[in-house]
């Protein structure tokens, strides 16, 4: 509408800050986790994800290493030498030191603290440290000290590598992973083939009852899947399917095919009718017709109900909580071992932000990379 | 064997099965039962059309009896019966029990203000990220990442807002960008300005929208009684009428209570654990997923106005904020019911966020987890049915609704 006249307004930059700061408050959660997903567990526990693209300033407390095993005779003292860095990980520019927790900042680097009695610790800008007393002095448990030091941000891919590969059976998630994709594919392909074929007879075939079948579809939207639970759960073990996927693909085309018929319904019935009666006056059967000319049509419809019902299956905990996992664990899904995460590891976040980041990202590259056809779905069955 | 093998068979059997119905039933009608040669053969064709649109239904309307209706009366069924006594009848008393619990009035109470902030909140942010994106001119990338919590599990979106809410002890650096917020907050001008004067402002933009709301439910009774689909209406106008003036009312003596309430400030908090507010951070998850949703649609609903009417309220000297509220608001005021019935829908059914964030503790219960509680850990299938039934109920009207709207579109 920028061309009606007088319509630039001196709002538009209240209206480009305003909309800077709405996409900074959608996106900073989900990127506080990725950031997190690539950081070890010290750094996450040490200081905030945002503070981990800066070079950031941390106090640590290291022991200098035993004194009984690592001392050098010299002269009359003795000295224990070594490199915090090298013993206890991690990196950086020192900027103070002390040896008491009441004063960490006491030295500078270079400095030679005097502990009494000729007892002396130094530590200098890299981390290399020296501990000198006599025999009494060093002995027993390493000098206690903290260092100061600003470290530069650091990265990992580590915490991916052990999601995916190694680690014990609970964190290990490309069991889960393969499990969510055995749920998800069937269960997205059998539900648009069967609301495609169904679609198709409600909108060009002529039958009697069809008025009362599209209002029963319309009502079934609404009906909660909870519903469902227990009455398909006893059917499932009385008819043998048990829990299992068989069960799990029923269960999910069942709850998906109301919004399914509704969307390609709706879709078809704008398809133009020459097309079709031209085929039928032809000799072509409803069967031809519907794989050869009204399928390859409804692209953009069946194309915007593929991506929902994917994401939806491969993010839906509930129906996978009732009809697939059993009392093996064999056939968990992502989600519910997040779950399980967040019970057992509840404060393991390097373990939780990756296994919630290998959970997101397929459905966020699907969704980036069809959102044109999510949009227009959407708005094929909502706007009129 | 390799999983990803495994999945492969799996995969391939249930697909492979499903299209093998449709081509085999559709090839053994024409082939087969009514071939379309020999002497009979054009009544055969006329025969077989006359069986296939059931050939084509039969899976959907296997799938949806069994899945969708079918359960609805079953469930009915099982919650007037107990499990343990054999499946005896019972009658109401499972609905007793259930009644006697505060654990259900608690998941009862919190539904209902899910039901109200969340479609809210969601369809006044949704408007509000259209409408400003709508006039710039990378509109359509802050609309992808509004939109893109869309395809984010509820589960994974718990796991995301529990690290916002992470609360560390006082004297180590906070984790959660919640608390690291709110320790910036001292009590001075600051403080004010964002826990005292924006709440406010908010609950007055809530109390506004929401007696708004209701006026557009009561007016056409107090204007004229022939308007707005008959007399049959109007008990249900009257209720919708007197539930907003009852949530203007309560928004309002919480107005006070924003400019009483002693912060605690520079302590961190466990923000999970604070009964009644961390219903509202559980709810603020849903609307983030949903705000998205509510955009997308309500733009194109924004797009879809004539530009005439536009041009004519500027001729007529309109300022933006009436243009908005007078003339683009009003119109597209079919969509935005959509939208919100839509959501409510969504809260309605939704259980992942309670049950992987708090798991209904501290009193954030809802009833779609309370009934997961009840059957499948406390094994109590007679109140569990109850509780959805209870679930049902409250979607009815929208049930109702649909298909009312449905009918009247096909006629």
């Amino acid at each position: 509408m920028d061309s009606i006249a007088g319509s630039k307004s001196s709002l538009g930059w209240a209206v480009n800050i305003s909309v800077v700061l709405l996409v900074a408050l959608w996106v900073f959660p989900t990127f506080g986790l990725l950031v997190s997903s690539f950081r070890t567990a010290d750094q996450i526990v040490g200081s905030g994800w945002w503070a981990s693209m800066f070079p950031s300033e941390q106090t640590e407390r290291f022991r200098a290493s035993d004194p009984d095993e690592n001392r050098v005779q010299r002269g009359d003292l003795f000295v224990v030498e070594g490199n915090i860095f090298e013993e206890n990980g991690g990196g950086g520019d020192i900027q103070s030191w002390g040896t008491s927790s009441r004063a960490v900042d006491a030295y500078q680097p270079g400095d030679v603290a005097d502990l009494g009695d000729g007892e002396t610790f130094t530590v200098d800008a890299d981390g290399n440290y020296a501990w000198s007393g006599n025999d009494e002095q060093i002995s027993g448990r390493g000098q206690r000290a903290f260092v100061t030091a600003i470290s530069p941000p650091e990265f990992t891919t580590e915490n991916y590598v052990n999601i995916m590969t190694s680690g014990n059976d609970t964190d290990n998630m490309a069991k889960a992973f393969f499990n969510t994709l055995t749920v998800t594919i069937p269960a997205t392909i059998i539900p648009i083939v069967v609301a495609a074929f169904a679609a198709y007879a409600l909108a060009w075939m002529d039958f009697p009852g069809r008025a009362i079948l599209i209002a029963c579809v319309v009502g079934l939207l609404v009906v909660p899947l909870q519903l469902a639970l227990i009455p398909l759960l006893k059917l499932h073990v009385g008819v043998g399917i048990g829990k299992g996927y068989l069960g799990v693909w029923l269960a999910h085309t069942g709850f998906g095919l109301p919004l399914a018929i509704y969307l390609l319904r709706n879709y078809m019935v704008g398809l133009p009718r020459d097309i079709i009666e031209n085929a039928k006056v032809d000799g072509a059967t409803d069967f031809q017709i519907f794989t050869k000319i009204i399928l390859p049509l409804s692209f953009p419809a069946l194309a915007s109900f593929a991506i929902f019902q994917f994401l939806w299956t491969w993010n839906d905990l509930l129906v996978a909580k009732v009809f697939l996992i059993d009392a093996t664990g064999q056939t968990t899904v992502m989600t519910d071992q997040i779950v399980n995460l967040l019970g057992t590891r509840g404060g393991n976040w390097e373990i939780l932000a990756t296994a919630a980041f290998v959970s997101i990202a397929v459905p966020l590259c699907v969704f980036f990379a069809m959102q044109k056809y999510l949009v227009r779905g959407l708005l094929a069955g909502s706007v009129k | 064997m390799n999983p990803a093998f495994l999945g492969l068979i799996t995969i391939a059997l249930g697909v492979g099965g499903c299209v093998l119905y449709f081509w085999g039933s559709n090839q053994i009608l024409d082939k087969v039962i009514f071939p379309a040669k020999g002497p009979q053969a054009g009544q055969n064709i006329n025969r077989a059309n006359m069986v296939r649109p059931w050939l084509f239904l039969f899976p959907a309307i296997f799938a949806l009896g069994l899945y969708l209706a079918y359960p609805v009366f079953e469930t009915l069924r099982l919650s007037l019966t107990d499990r343990d006594a054999g499946g005896a009848f019972v009658g109401l008393a499972n609905y007793n029990q259930m009644m006697a619990e505060p654990k259900f009035w608690e998941a009862l109470r919190n539904n209902l203000l899910w039901l109200i902030v969340v479609p809210a909140a969601s369809t006044a942010f949704g408007l509000l990220a259209a409408q400003l994106t709508d006039r710039i001119k990378w509109g359509s990338v802050a609309k992808s990442l509004i939109f893109m919590p869309m395809a984010i599990s509820f589960v994974g979106a718990g796991v995301i807002f529990k690290l916002v809410y992470e609360a560390r002890p006082a004297d180590q650096n906070q984790i959660g960008i919640l608390n690291s917020v709110w320790l910036q907050f001292e009590g001075g001008i600051g403080s004010f300005l964002f826990l005292q004067a924006l709440p406010a402002l908010m609950l007055l933009a809530f109390a506004a929208i929401v007696a708004y709301v209701g006026w557009i439910f009561v007016r056409p009774i107090a204007e004229s009684k022939e308007r707005g689909g008959g007399k049959g209406y109007v008990p249900l106008r009257l209720f919708v009428g007197a539930a907003a003036l009852y949530l203007v009312y309560l928004s309002l003596t919480s107005l006070v209570g924003v400019f009483t309430f002693d912060y605690p400030y520079g302590e961190p908090q466990t923000w999970l654990t604070i009964p009644f507010w961390n219903s509202f951070l559980l709810m603020v998850v849903l609307i983030w997923i949903q705000t998205g949703f509510a955009m997308v649609i309500l733009s194109a609903a924004l797009r879809g106005i004539p530009e005439e009417t536009v041009e004519a309220a500027i001729i007529d000297g309109a300022n933006p904020f009436q243009i908005f509220f007078k003339i683009k608001v009003p119109q597209i005021m079919g969509t935005i019911v959509v939208v919100w019935t839509t959501i409510t829908i969504v809260v309605l059914k939704v259980f992942d966020i309670v049950f992987a964030m708090t798991n209904g503790q501290w009193e954030t219960q809802v009833l779609a987890n309370y009934m997961f509680d009840k059957m499948f850990r406390a094994n109590d299938w007679g109140v569990g049915s109850a509780s959805a039934i209870v679930i049902m109920l409250l979607v009815t009207p929208i049930l109702v609704w649909n298909v009312y709207n449905a009918r009247k579109e096909m006629k």
